[in-house]
């Protein structure tokens, strides 16, 4: 097994000859066993990365390696659920589990498919057209969770479902991580949604990479500091600021020790910090250099 | 057996919060020495919150002695925290204390500031 689950090397999507660039010159590497985030407004590129990664797109330019290989060949371990959640309307529920069972000889776990099914109170003989768009993506994901998967690609995986189910689901998913150090690979543009739940993010904005790296380094990277209205932040990076009356505020990456007069705010959020990058589209982008921790994982 | 409640809006890190939890756990005697914690697997399964802030926590708890991991096995107590279970006698005065409080017209907000000004007072500068 690789210690990389996706690799991008200026990677870069656009439609059509004439078409505008959907993603550009993304260059990211995702380490194996992590649950990442990939956050961004509508639009972003969100879709488009993951459709890249899961084989479904070929890029206009650069590379994307998956689980040491092309996304083609890593198909059989890498299971996505698509926004539009593809399943047979005309199949009902127990011959969707059963279909997955075919096309998945030898890496199909029936009884975590039936499980999660089951305990969305689905029943099999439903057919599939018949269900809500909730119910799709409980059947979607029990589909991508029962083939085993070494990587989860989820395009907006919560976006139809209830809080309880959101909730519900979204254990089912740590629980695989958990045990199996499954990488996990999740969109949305809620970003409070992800928070708890992800330990690494890629933030896209305008089809490029903004963040990325883990969530904690950051974090850690960033502060958020008042000052006294026209002080120069230099050296630091500005992500943005704002002169309200005398005072200064600002979410900044520090170069070094910050003044002592300087202010700093309490524990900085993850929407906070996203927030701030996409109100800010010239900020720089940042990707600490990934410090590869070895023991995690271990239920 | 601790099970974990996460407050997202606390402002406190998520995996502060299960040491916290825990520490309360052990204070009040519903953690004992050998008792196991929950696996990584069975907290992030009830909170969804991710496994490596469990682990993080656990690691924590290690560091200040209160847990051990044994390999294969799961996490499990090594030793209580405080010597003030709810049926010490320390609990029952206290206990007495609060009924007299209360008898002499105190308000709950005015026992808690007595209390917490005599917690200063005894306890100045130790760190929780």
């Amino acid at each position: 097994m690789t210690d990389t689950a996706i690799a991008a090397a200026a990677l870069g999507k656009r439609f059509g000859r004439r078409g505008g660039w959907a993603l550009r010159e993304c260059t990211f590497r995702l380490p194996a066993g992590r649950v990442c985030a990939v956050v961004g407004p509508n639009g972003a590129g969100k879709s488009t990365l993951l459709a890249l990664a899961a084989g479904l797109l070929a890029p206009s330019e650069g590379t994307v390696t998956v689980l040491g290989t092309t996304p083609g060949e890593a198909r059989a371990r890498v299971g996505f659920v698509g926004q539009d959640k593809p399943l047979y309307p005309q199949l009902t529920v127990a011959e969707t589990l059963r279909m997955g069972a075919d096309l998945n000889p030898g890496h199909w776990d029936a009884a975590t498919g039936e499980r999660i099914v089951a305990a969305g109170e689905l029943n099999p003989k439903s057919r599939i057209r018949t269900l809500s768009g909730g119910q799709r993506t409980r059947v979607a994901l029990a589909l991508a969770l029962a083939k085993r998967p070494e990587l989860l690609l989820l395009d907006e995986p919560m976006a139809d479902l209830d809080p309880l189910a959101r909730h519900e689901l979204m254990g089912v998913l740590m629980a695989r991580a958990a045990e199996h150090g499954t990488t996990i690979v999740m969109s949305s543009h809620v970003v409070a949604e992800l928070e708890d739940s992800c330990d690494h993010l890629l933030l896209v904005g305008g089809g490029r990479v903004r963040l990325s790296g883990e969530i904690d380094d950051l974090l850690a990277a960033h502060a958020r500091v008042s000052a006294p209205a026209e002080t120069d932040l230099t050296p630091h990076t500005v992500v943005e600021s704002r002169t309200t009356g005398r005072q200064l505020t600002a979410l900044i990456r520090p170069a070094g020790p910050l003044p002592g007069d300087w202010r700093t705010g309490g524990r900085l959020s993850l929407e906070e910090l996203v927030l701030a990058h996409l109100r800010s589209p010239e900020a720089p982008a940042l990707a600490p250099a990934d410090t590869d921790k070895p023991e995690e994982n271990a239920a | 057996m601790v099970e974990y409640r996460i407050d997202r809006h606390s402002g406190v890190a998520t995996y502060v919060q299960i040491v916290q939890q825990t520490k309360q756990a052990l204070r009040l005697g519903l953690l004992e020495p050998g008792d196991k914690l929950p696996t990584a697997r069975e907290v992030v399964e009830a909170t969804a919150i991710n496994p490596n802030t469990v682990l993080k926590a656990y690691r924590e708890l290690e560091r200040e002695g209160l847990v051990e991991a044994r390999r294969g096995l799961g996490t499990f107590v090594r030793r209580t925290l405080g010597t003030a279970p709810a049926d010490s006698p320390l609990h029952g005065e206290l206990d007495t204390w609060a009924a007299k409080a209360r008898e002499a017209g105190m308000a709950r907000e005015d026992v808690a500031a007595l209390f917490t000004a005599v917690l200063e007072k005894h306890f100045q500068g130790d760190s929780s």
